[in-house]
This record gives C-alpha cells, sequence and structure tokens, in this order.
C-alpha cells in the first residue's frame, strides 16, 4: 500500500545528466556537418534519451505499474503512426509525375 | 456500533489514510494509481496534440531542399543562446518540482512550499526571457501575420536555395509551438500557486498528495515538448556563421 519514494539522491543525478546532454547538444549543433540531417539525428537521439530520463525518473514511471506503461507506449505508437503515416504521402510525392509531384 | 468501537483504536496515521480515501477506491494504492492513469491518458492526448505540429515541422524539413534550407536559415535567425538559457531554466524547474512532490511525499510541508514556489519563480524566469524573445521578433515584425510581417532583405539578403514563403512557416511553426508551450506554463504556474495556497492550509499528507504527484507529471511533460523544442527550433541554425546567437 506504500508509495515508492524515489531517493533524492536519484533526482540530483537525472539533473546533472539532463544538463550534461544539453551541453551535448549544443556543442554539437555548433559543428557545421555538410548535412544537416546529420545534425538533426544526432539532436533528436540526444532529445530522446533526455525524455526518457524524465519520464523513467521525474515522472516516476520507472516504478509505476504496467498499466500505465501500457497506456504511454500506446499514446507513442499512435504518435508514430500519425508522423510516419503523413510522411508516406509527403515524401513519396516525388515518384509520380501526377500534379502535386515536386 | 462496531464502527465505534474501531474508532477509538485508530492510530493519528491511520485516521488519515482514512480520510484521504475517496469512497469509490478499494485503497489509497488503487486511488493513487487511478488517478495516475487518468493524468496519463490526458497527456496522451497533449503528446498528439504537440504531435501533430511537430509533423508539420517534419514534413517542412523532408518536402524539397527549398523547405529545407530555409527552416535551418530561419533557425539561425533565432537567439539560440536565450533558447539555451531556458532550457537550463526549465529542467532546473523540473528539479524543484520533483523535489516538491518529494516533500509532499514525506510529509515536509514547509519544504514542500519552498520548492512549490522556486517552481513558480523559475517557470516566471523562462516565461520572461520569452517575452524579451518574442519583443525583439515583433520590433523586427517577424511575426507572421497578415500585413505585419516584413524581412529586410536589403539589409540582409536570403542565402541562395532560401524563400521568403518557407521562412515565414518556420515562423509560423514557431510562434504556434513556443506559444502553445509558454500557454502551458503560464497554467502551470497558475496550478502551482493553488497548491501552494492548498499546501499552506495542509491539505496535502504523505496518504493524500495526488494533486501534487499529478501536477508534478504535468509540469514535467511541458520540460519534455522543450526538450524537443529547443534543438529543434533554436539548434537547427546554429552551426551558421552569423547565426544571430552568436
Amino acid at each position: 500500500m506504500s508509495e515508492h519514494i524515489v531517493p533524492k539522491k536519484i533526482y540530483f543525478t537525472i539533473f546533472g545528466a539532463l544538463m550534461a546532454l544539453t551541453a551535448i547538444t549544443v556543442f554539437a549543433a555548433r559543428i557545421p556537418f555538410h548535412n544537416e540531417s546529420i545534425g538533426t539525428v544526432i539532436a533528436l537521439a540526444i532529445a530522446v534519451t533526455k525524455a526518457v530520463l524524465v519520464v523513467l525518473f521525474f515522472m516516476h514511471v520507472r516504478y509505476s505499474s504496467r498499466l500505465t506503461w501500457v497506456v504511454i507506449a500506446s499514446g507513442i505508437l499512435w504518435l508514430t503512426i500519425m508522423i510516419s503515416l503523413t510522411l508516406s504521402d509527403y515524401l513519396t510525392r516525388g515518384w509520380s509525375h501526377l500534379p502535386g509531384g515536386r | 456500533m462496531s464502527y465505534a468501537a474501531e474508532d477509538i483504536h485508530l492510530t493519528e496515521a491511520e485516521h488519515h489514510a482514512a480520510t484521504a480515501l475517496a469512497h469509490h477506491f478499494d485503497n489509497l494504492e488503487q486511488q493513487r494509481e487511478a488517478g495516475s492513469l487518468g493524468m496519463w491518458t490526458f497527456l496522451i492526448t497533449e503528446i498528439m496534440f504537440f504531435g501533430a505540429l511537430f509533423a508539420a515541422y517534419t514534413i517542412y524539413r523532408t518536402y524539397s531542399p527549398v523547405t529545407n534550407a530555409s527552416f535551418v536559415y530561419a533557425s539561425s535567425t533565432l537567439n539560440w543562446k536565450l533558447g539555451a538559457i531556458n532550457t537550463v531554466v526549465l529542467i532546473t524547474s523540473s528539479l524543484t518540482m520533483a523535489l516538491a512532490v518529494y516533500f509532499a511525499q514525506t510529509g515536509a510541508r514547509r519544504n514542500q512550499i519552498v520548492f512549490l514556489l522556486l517552481t513558480v519563480v523559475l517557470g516566471a524566469t523562462f516565461l520572461g526571457v520569452k517575452s524579451v524573445e518574442y519583443a525583439e521578433k515583433f520590433r523586427l515584425h517577424h511575426f507572421p501575420a497578415q500585413g505585419f510581417w516584413m524581412w529586410d532583405t536589403a539589409g540582409e539578403p536570403f542565402p541562395s536555395g532560401v524563400s521568403e514563403q518557407s521562412v515565414r512557416m518556420f515562423y509560423w511553426i514557431y510562434f504556434a509551438m513556443t506559444g502553445l508551450h509558454a500557454l502551458h506554463m503560464i497554467i502551470g504556474i497558475g496550478i502551482m500557486l493553488v497548491l501552494v495556497f492548498f499546501a499552506r492550509r495542509g491539505r496535502y499528507t504523505p496518504e493524500y498528495h495526488s494533486p501534487v504527484e499529478l501536477s508534478g507529471l504535468y509540469w514535467h511533460f511541458v520540460d519534455i515538448v522543450w526538450i524537443f523544442l529547443f534543438p529543434l527550433l533554436y539548434l537547427l541554425g546554429a552551426h551558421l556563421a552569423g547565426g544571430h546567437g552568436g
């Protein structure tokens, strides 16, 4: 019946990691890659890592029930569906010579 | 009859637990779980809501070399240093929020109030920096409204392969996403002040502090949105020479 209380030390550790990752993402963004998509992939990888740390520890999901995990996973799944199905339209328009193709 | 007999033997902690439990839940754990699930369901709708805007951003980044180059150039006209300061401020506010929840769980009321107020102060600092940025953009007429938008291309011409239409679209997405994010921050600060009000009255105990816990989930979610907005909007063009952020 008792609730899991995350020790303060874990919060400070996660905070330190988030700060370090922020510094890394700023440092990486200052590097002029020949293709912006490399920078974007690095930035997104760091952002996802930071988001996972916040969700697992600050939002206590690491200590939450399986049901909470399922709800969150379903949200991420639907977000993925929304973005991937939208892009499956936009990214393939140039493949044809129909009006609207690039 | 038997209730009265039991009441006499309730310890203080048991009494708190009994008053914290709403009658339609079996126990406190089930009550906490239900609240948490409800909040997560709300946050999923928020993910989809911001997700649609992230999808719009992704479409422009991938649609053609012109839209992509325009977004990179437009990003370089934002002040990434102010964005970085706000990232640090917001992550720190997530730490103070997490600690406010910790002190609610452990029943340290004074610390709980202090850390809620620190969260409010950090949130207000974020909005202050944001308003400085917005003021600068309005001064330059870089707000993409019809009849207001202007870009001084005589002073600083667009690089080749950049279209003003797409730069303007970047600014639409910038103002829509950071504006909605700021609105969430304003609502969050209002929630924190309500929590402070009730915390001062001793409403939250180690047995019952769901409002603090669930408001924490909301605050951390808003932080996560910014964790994605910062690199995608501010850092995208930070490598360009002459970027306004230095």
